[in-house]
């Protein structure tokens, strides 16, 4: 091998320049503090329900969301707020929706692990783990079918490569050779159970490997790493081939949801994971690269700020559904007798 | 009825004849489910669309009834109009998550943007001698979900029919075909088409008592009344057909003629729809009984292979018999 060969970037990797640094950022200090707000909120009686907060897990939403055409399909889980935002879910609507106001992006019906905007193609916030694995594939069987050359992201823990739902849509997918891009958030826990206790193989790429599907696991704390193998998945899916899976090794630095006291994980191995936050990370490589100043970080911390508390304005200004419509939406409105 | 002649044909060739016509009249519609293809259907109802329509749109699905019934609602809320068969109700189990927490829910829990306009169609019902695994009853299980709506074709014409409004329909529907309807014949119109799904009808018209049954409690039900007659009863025989929603409307209506009751359900009477009937009888035509409603369901086990067992298990023409002369008591 030629020492010219090896300086080669690997397939995926583009250049970073000083305005897609900024944009990378953006999603993620937007995300991490969205949901440091939401957590206050929460303690404040704003937010009620589960919360699960996607604080450690930015780099994921950040590098794979902006990859996605406008006709691709997002199927989500319960820990979307992440994922939402990088969708380009206006922060107002789903904080709306996390204070349970008509002006949410749900209605109001579904809180925080139901965020749905189908004018984005965002399918959801399901919060049975693994339930929203076969409706992506469905989904991506109806593209197929008619003939549009669309991909639909599938994002799941690694929880829910314990259920049968995936096995059975691993499977189907790859036998059919559907456009799905299977994006694994492998944060190690489920809940409060580690993937040591739980699988007899905890390397998940391999599972799904096993399915004759075409896989990757990657740095999922390496904003950079993450959007190369993302840009690997959907070069391949687009292409017809079949779908792609990709494992995302992550962290949750908070609870699994606000009632989690974490009996299950010790505060070393936290600040372990800690020590590798995404944006800290990026931050200081984008800074060596001399693409970012501390003036940009800054500002960018202030855009934010602003933007979320528009956000907050928007929900305590926003309106409860009236009792009168609870039973509306069961059926459609045409269908209704 | 109209002019068209009517022709004689099986309840497996009516639930075909509709299968084909939707394929050809709606390119969105495609079949899939285990060895509906190759196989021609557990049931033979798809024999042959596979060569007429190929691979794509008759699909034979790997055994894995929770990911082809989720990959139909996703196909159906990206554009398709799927028709999911299950092999047997007792296998819908293995689907519930994606029936009940997808189809069913998604249309409310998004605030009204996420439609699902599927068609669930799945085997029910004993009788076949085929024991505990694959005879039960559970349409009460769907029709306890508010989101579906649920369907019991009793007839030629009501399988022929109700695929088509089903699959016009903007939310999921299940069709429950009970397994011994399909070798049965029935008389049915050569231009015969869509039927409505949201009434329930008199199969047999009575003055003495209603006898309600669906699906394939219905023919027992209208021997019943046979043998009711010839003891000088004349019972009105209603078919649900539609389980969710229940038309109360017909229900209501005929108990107040008749004033008496009498409900045959296939399923366990703990928490039956049977049960439910009953509750919205006394709740709206309390007042217009003259004798309490009578249950005629299944006994409370699990469906056993012997038949005079099973036989002993099911409702039959003569226990309901017997429940009407209960209840009609010194009119017989």
């Amino acid at each position: 091998m030629t020492s010219a060969a090896t300086l080669e970037p690997p397939p995926g990797f583009v250049p970073l320049d000083r305005a897609h640094a900024l944009s990378l950022l953006h999603e993620m200090v937007l995300a991490r503090r969205f949901e440091e707000k939401c957590a206050q909120l929460y303690g404040a009686g704003k937010i009620r329900g589960f919360l699960h907060l996607y604080v450690g897990e930015e780099a994921i939403a950040a590098g794979v969301m902006p990859l996605l055409d406008a006709e691709d399909a997002v199927v989500s889980t319960y820990r979307e707020h992440g994922h939402a935002l990088a969708r380009g879910i206006p922060a107002g609507a789903l904080m709306a929706e996390l204070f349970g106001k008509v002006q949410g992006c749900s209605h109001g019906r579904g809180g925080s692990m139901h965020v749905f905007d189908v004018s984005r193609r965002f399918y959801g916030g399901n919060a049975i783990v693994a339930g929203g694995i076969p409706l992506a594939v469905g989904l991506a069987l109806a593209d197929r079918m008619q003939g549009r050359a669309r991909v639909t992201a599938c994002l799941f823990g690694d929880g829910a490569v314990a259920e049968g739902a995936f096995h059975e849509s691993m499977n189907l997918a790859a036998l059919w050779k559907l456009p799905v891009l299977f994006l694994c958030e492998n944060n190690q826990y489920a809940m409060g159970t580690s993937l040591e206790r739980s699988e007899s193989q905890p390397n998940l790429a391999l599972k799904a490997r096993s399915y004759a599907m075409e896989v990757e696991r990657v740095d999922g704390m390496d904003v950079l790493a993450v959007q190369a193998a993302a840009r690997r998945g959907l070069d391949y899916v687009r292409a017809g081939r079949g779908p792609w899976f990709i494992e995302l090794v992550t962290y949750r630095f908070r609870a699994h949801s606000a009632y989690d006291p974490e009996l299950y994980r010790t505060k070393d191995e936290v600040a372990t994971w800690k020590a590798r936050d995404p944006i800290a990370l990026f931050t200081a490589l984008a800074r060596e690269r001399g693409l970012l100043g501390d003036d940009d970080v800054a500002s960018l911390e202030r855009g934010a700020d602003d933007e979320i508390s528009a956000a907050i304005a928007l929900a305590e200004a926003g309106t409860l559904e009236p009792v009168e419509e609870l039973t509306r939406g069961v059926y459609a409105e045409e269908a209704a007798r | 009825m109209n002019g068209a002649p009517a022709v004689k044909v099986t309840y497996r060739e009516a639930v075909r004849a509709a299968m084909r016509e939707a394929m050809q009249r709606d390119a969105r519609v495609f079949l899939m489910g285990e060895d509906v293809g190759r196989y021609g259907g557990t049931y033979a109802c798809s024999l042959g669309l596979l060569d007429e329509f190929g691979p794509e749109r008759v699909r034979d699905t790997p055994l894995s009834e929770g990911a082809f019934v989720g990959v139909g609602i996703g196909a159906a809320i990206g554009g398709m109009r799927p028709i999911v068969e299950i092999m047997t109700v007792n296998f819908s189990l293995l689907a519930l998550d994606q029936i009940l927490n997808n189809a069913a829910t998604l249309r409310h829990m998004s605030g009204g943007q996420v439609g699902v306009p599927l068609v669930l169609r799945m085997a029910t019902g004993a009788g076949r001698q085929v024991a505990a695994q694959h005879s039960h009853s559970l349409e009460n299980y769907y029709a306890h979900i508010p989101g579906l709506k649920v369907l019991a074709p009793a007839t030629v014409e009501d399988a022929r029919g109700m695929l088509w409004t089903a699959l016009l329909d903007p939310d999921p529907v299940i069709l429950f075909e009970h397994a011994t309807l399909y070798g049965t014949e029935g008389e049915l119109a050569e231009d015969a088409g869509a039927v409505p799904i949201d009434r329930a009808a008199v199969r047999r018209a009575g003055r003495d008592v209603t006898v309600v049954g669906y699906g394939g409690t219905v023919a027992k039900a209208l021997e019943a009344a046979r043998m009711l007659a010839e003891r000088g009863i004349d019972a009105e025989v209603i078919d649900l057909r539609t389980l969710r929603p229940l038309d109360d409307e017909t229900l209501v209506a005929s108990v107040r003629k008749t004033r008496r009751a009498v409900l045959v359900d296939e399923g366990w009477k703990t928490g039956s729809l049977a049960g439910e009937i009953c509750a919205r009888l006394v709740e709206r035509a309390f007042y217009d009984l003259d004798a309490p409603i009578a249950r005629v369901c299944t006994e409370e086990v699990p469906i056993p292979y012997p038949k005079h067992l099973e036989d002993a298990a099911l409702p039959q023409p003569g226990r309901i018999v017997e429940a009407v002369l209960a209840t009609v008591g010194g009119r017989g």
